[in-house]
């Protein structure tokens, strides 16, 4: 059940909406919160993947040995939900490989590798559009030429979710930049030093959404955020406001948010898009700026390297590529060995599987945690206390899941809502019991993921097969049937040569009739002829095998294809 | 008492009468529960099993005369269903969990000779005669009839190899938490 109270004291006046459950983990932001975004130059290699976003990997139109220029694109998008990839910065493309993605399997994937030459010499950038004359179509259709996906983690390609005005009545755009991951420090610092910049993509994305209200929701322990962009949004010409929503994890997550800022609740496994409204990153709407007003591409993003391994934690502006390691080394380093070194935040990062892995497009953090900043004990029994169930957002009973997945009745975790799960990962961090709740249902979640996989291509292989035993069956009937048609030929072939010699022995014996009976002239013309007349009508069936030729050859279609 | 005793005889003889006609009406041919087994199957007559092709396995799978495990391609979840579809109880612990396998082919031991893929059920390998062949994996069962077929034997069967579209994590074990947590410290 929902509670609604209003909440003026936040949101600056707006009604608020209270959502169920949620924690407030320390959020360490102090220790990078007053570090401005600084740039760090090209580190001496790139590898940038070419699948940084959900949806079809990108397809490259480089060359081993090409020389590319920043901003030029190295792939394109292969099919509706995809993202072009661009070079970070000039160089030369050194090789097109398979390489560890920066993904908790650490498995390889396609990676162009480009050695920068530190010239930082441009491609030729499209014009820059106003957003105040472009169709809403030229502007999803930029922001797909520049590659942005949701920079908030989630890495949707961003173009299609600029065009959902076309499918859906929208009301309101909603930017999230309520940054609830501890540590993450990156959009708040975009917020406050690019303030102007993001409202200016903020209405690039309400005009291609045509949404008639803008609602920026930045949580309360951002103030100088939510100063900055209280008066960056003022002048925009759509209706927009600044709301302040309280500082509670996970409020970044969309459909928790779009909940507490209008009190509609998102149906499950639906969009918000379906309520009406859609929900942009913070960071997305600084992409979608620079690629409007200066046809640049996402090329780099603001990271925050952070946790008290780092020696010097910092927001950087990295280029996309870029490998950890060198991240790491920008801001002076290690101190210790990490306990843990994450991407992302604390509570939903994934672990990073190398220090070569490169930054991509979806990664807001780097984390180095000391073991005294990560929880490593012993997993105890379950003592059924609910303190998952009280802090779950979703309101859902993460014990009772964890239960039937530890005994693999996926199905009666899903009967029980394991879909509608967000995996915020609450519940694992307030199990007194230190049970690997959040972790359990990620396994199930993607274990069902591959059964209804390996179904669909079952059913694939299904249907290949049986395409295949049509076809054979349709050859071995081809073949069947130009083997009858052979031997009629050839029948007809024999029939014709007995009819010829039958004919050569009648005009023979014809002739040698003429020559003996000389002396009877009469008669012998007469029969001779008659030979020649039967031998005339005996060239009349000769046509019947150049005929079954011809039938032969328009059955050959099918000769062809048993050939195939 | 009378008009009971009609009533009652006439609804049993028109019902009968009901009865047999749809008896003779609706006839079933075949065996209906073989052709459903027989849709869930892979389809793909590979004769692992030891069966000629599907349906036979089907057939035997009807008539009990083959468990509901014997089909290696479709592994434990094909195995469930059956049990389920067959109201009978299967004995999956001795199945165990089947990776998936599929077809490699080693470049430098084949020669071209195209019996491979006349033999593939799925149409899972190209190439062409002299032309080194390749198998493609979303389409390849593991079926094994390429690596029998093989003159060099440069066809090994191997598990399904990894890619981000099919992996996850794995289940996560009772003891030490292996994923990550953020120490529990809470916000003043």
């Amino acid at each position: 059940m929902t509670k609604f109270f209003p909440l003026k004291a936040f949101s600056g006046g707006a009604k608020l909406f209270s959502i169920k459950g949620g924690v407030h983990p320390k959020d360490f932001k102090a220790l990078s919160a007053e570090c401005a975004i600084e740039r760090m130059p090209a580190p001496s290699l790139l590898r940038v993947p070419l699948q940084q976003h959900i949806g079809a990997e990108a397809e490259p139109i480089v060359k081993q040995g090409d020389d590319v220029a920043k901003g030029q694109p190295i792939a394109v998008g292969r099919g509706a939900v995809s993202a072009a990839v661009h070079a970070p910065t000039s160089g030369k493309v050194i090789a097109i490989g398979r390489f560890v993605a920066p993904h908790p399997s650490g498995l390889p994937v396609a990676t162009i590798s480009i050695r920068p030459d530190g010239e930082e010499r441009w491609a030729e950038l499209p014009p820059p559009l106003d957003p105040e004359t472009a169709a809403p179509s030229e502007i999803a259709a930029r922001v797909a030429a520049s590659g942005v996906v949701g920079m908030g983690g989630a890495t949707f390609p961003s173009a299609v979710k600029l065009n959902l005005g076309k499918r859906f009545t929208l009301e309101t755009l909603v930017i999230n930049a309520a940054e609830c991951e501890p540590y993450l420090t990156c959009d708040d610092r975009l917020l406050r030093e690019r303030s102007e910049a993001v409202a200016d993509g903020v209405f690039c994305i309400a005009k291609a959404l045509g949404v008639s209200s803008i609602i920026v929701a930045i949580e309360a322990n951002k103030p100088k955020a939510i100063e900055a962009m209280t008066n960056a949004v003022a002048g925009l010409a759509i209706e927009a406001r600044v709301a302040t929503v309280p500082t509670r994890y996970p409020m970044g997550s969309e459909k928790h948010l779009v909940q507490t800022l209008t009190g509609r609740e998102t149906p499950a496994r639906a969009l918000t898009a379906d309520i009406g409204i859609v929900v942009h990153n913070a960071a997305t709407a600084h992409a979608v700026h620079r690629a409007m007003r200066y046809g640049e591409p996402l090329i780099s993003r603001v990271v925050t390297v952070s946790g008290k391994a780092v020696r010097r934690p910092a927001n950087v502006e990295t280029l996309i590529g870029t490998p950890i390691t060198d991240l790491l080394d920008h801001c002076g380093g290690l101190s210790e060995e990490p306990q843990r070194l994450l991407l992302g935040g604390p509570m939903m990062g994934q672990p990073a599987p190398s220090l070569r892995a490169p930054i991509v497009k979806g990664v807001n953090g780097v984390l180095g945690l000391t073991a005294a900043e990560c929880r490593r004990a012993e997993s105890m029994p379950c003592i059924r206390c609910a303190s998952c169930v009280s802090v779950c957002p979703c309101g859902l009973t993460p014990l009772e899941l964890h239960a039937r997945i530890k005994n693999e009745e996926l199905d009666g975790a899903v009967e029980i809502g394991l879909l509608d799960c967000v995996a915020c990962g609450s519940c694992s961090f307030v199990c007194p019991s230190n049970i690997p709740l959040v972790q359990s249902f990620n396994y199930a979640k993607g274990k069902l993921t591959q059964q209804q996989r390996t179904k669909h291509q079952q059913e694939e292989t299904k249907r290949l097969a049986q395409q295949r035993e049509e076809r054979m069956a349709r050859i071995a009937a081809a073949k069947k049937e130009a083997m009858a048609k052979r031997k009629a030929e050839q029948a007809a072939k024999k029939k014709a040569k007995e009819q010829k010699a039958k004919e050569a022995a009648a005009l023979k014996a014809a002739q040698e009739e003429a020559q003996s009976g000389a002396q009877e002239p009469a008669p012998g013309a007469a029969s001779a002829g008659a030979a020649a007349a039967a031998a005339r009508e005996a060239t009349a069936p000769n046509e019947n095998p150049a005929q079954k030729r011809d039938a032969a050859a328009k059955a050959a279609p099918d000769k062809t294809e048993a050939a195939q | 008492m009378l008009a009971a005793v009609a009533t009652m005889t006439a609804m049993g003889l028109s019902l009968g009468a009901l009865l047999g006609l749809a008896a003779r009406r609706l006839k079933v041919e075949g065996d209906p529960i073989a052709d459903e087994i027989e849709a869930i199957m892979p389809g793909t007559n590979c004769g692992q099993c030891g069966f000629p092709g599907c349906r036979a396995a089907a057939e035997a799978v009807a008539a009990a005369a083959a468990p509901v495990t014997l089909c290696p391609p479709g592994g434990r979840m094909l195995a469930s269903e059956l049990a389920e579809l067959l109201g009978v109880e299967a004995d999956l612990s001795e199945m165990g969990e089947t990776t998936p396998m599929v077809a490699f082919i080693f470049e430098d031991q084949c020669t071209g000779c195209t019996k491979c893929f006349k033999r593939c059920p799925t149409d899972a390998i190209i190439g062409a005669s002299r032309q080194i062949h390749t198998v493609i994996n979303d389409a390849c069962t593991g079926c094994d009839a390429c690596a029998a077929a093989c003159p060099t034997q440069a066809i090994v069967i191997r598990p399904r190899p990894d890619t981000l579209q099919n992996w996850h994590w794995p289940k996560p074990a009772d003891g030490l938490d292996a994923a990550a947590a953020p120490a529990r410290e809470v916000a003043a």
